[in-house]
């Protein structure tokens, strides 16, 4: 598949997702159960990006002595829970990250 | 001042300081595509056709990593599912639009414009409101468009051995800092971790995504039910 008509699919597959609802729902099709469920989609769909990017190298081995990012991960986690702040954890994460690969 | 143009306005204002956190965002997704392999082009019309900050970034993490066009899209839909969410919360507010503005509204549902015109849905009954969402949204993509662009530029010049990459991970442990102070959240997210990490060479076609979010998400439904039996 081309690049093209891959942006177009990913880009047809999320409009989808926010106008099937608006375009077809009556409210009472989604009840609280279903609603709770669905607000727990980022805890349960992001940490599968982050947990690979950080335990595995680029060939997919596990990498967990000598690996930085592991602890510029615990420590953006830590800044991040007690800021509350997006920014401050993405800093102090790659702030972390590249003080342990360069001055360590 | 027409009243459209007033609540326009207003979605306007009440979105924006949202937009600090999408700038870095931006940023790295722009810089992660060129880095990647992605022509500009192909980098702006990521963030035009798709408009979904998270999304954007998953696609080129499993574009990187050679999986199939039809993981990463459904790995895509996955990401996006919340917007059913979204869509299903503010169709009664939207339910006497014509077919072009629904059309066009739910190309701006993003998280941010909804999480503002949800409040002010609630507070506001004038028939106007749905210009709200319009004026957050376009907010949303005025702000994503220009640092995505942004991001292209700078990819020229930024060192492959500063792990900008590493800016991924990253970015989607920001976006959790709120779910880690409840338990059953913080359980999923271990779940979903551990799924993926262990599947990540086992599961075929690189839908380790997947696999990790549905797993995830059974154990999400399974706790929150017990949870409910407990009170």
């Amino acid at each position: 598949m081309s690049n093209w008509l891959l942006i177009i699919y990913c880009g047809l597959i999320t409009f989808l997702t926010r106008f099937s609802m608006i375009a077809l729902l009556k409210k009472e099709m989604f009840n609280d159960r279903i609603r709770e469920i669905l607000s727990f989609v980022p805890s349960a769909i992001f940490p599968a990006i982050i947990f690979p990017a950080i335990f595995l190298d680029n060939s997919g081995d596990f990498q967990l002595e000598n690996n930085p990012k592991i602890m510029a991960a615990i420590i953006a986690m830590l800044i991040g829970i007690i800021s509350q702040n997006i920014i401050a954890t993405i800093i102090s994460g790659l702030a972390s990250y590249w003080f342990l690969i360069f001055m360590v | 001042m027409n009243n459209k143009f007033r609540v326009f306005l207003k979605g306007i204002f009440d979105v924006s300081p949202l937009m600090i956190p999408v700038v870095p965002f931006g940023l790295i997704f722009g810089v992660l595509s060129i880095d990647i392999g992605f022509s500009p082009i192909e980098t702006m019309g990521m963030s035009l056709i798709v408009f979904g900050g998270a999304s954007q970034i998953v696609l080129l993490q499993l574009f990187s990593g050679g999986a199939s066009s039809l993981v990463i899209i459904s790995s895509v839909g996955a990401v996006n599912s919340r917007h059913l969410l979204y869509g299903a919360v503010v169709s009664e507010h939207l339910s006497d639009l014509k077919l072009v503005w629904k059309i066009v509204i739910s190309y701006f549902l993003v998280d941010q414009a909804f999480a503002r015109s949800n409040e002010y849905f609630k507070k506001n009954k004038d028939k106007d409101k749905y210009f709200h969402l319009f004026g957050g949204g376009i907010t949303c993509w005025v702000i994503w468009q220009t640092t995505t662009f942004l991001g292209i530029v700078l990819g020229a010049f930024i060192p492959e051995k500063l792990g900008l990459s590493f800016a991924v991970p990253l970015t989607f442990l920001a976006l959790l800092v709120n779910d880690f102070r409840k338990l059953i959240n913080v359980i999923v997210i271990i779940i979903s971790g551990l799924v993926a990490t262990f599947g990540f060479n086992y599961v075929p076609y690189k839908a380790y995504v997947i696999v990790a979010g549905v797993t995830a998400l059974l154990t999400a439904a399974i706790l929150t039910k017990l949870n409910k039996r407990n009170e």
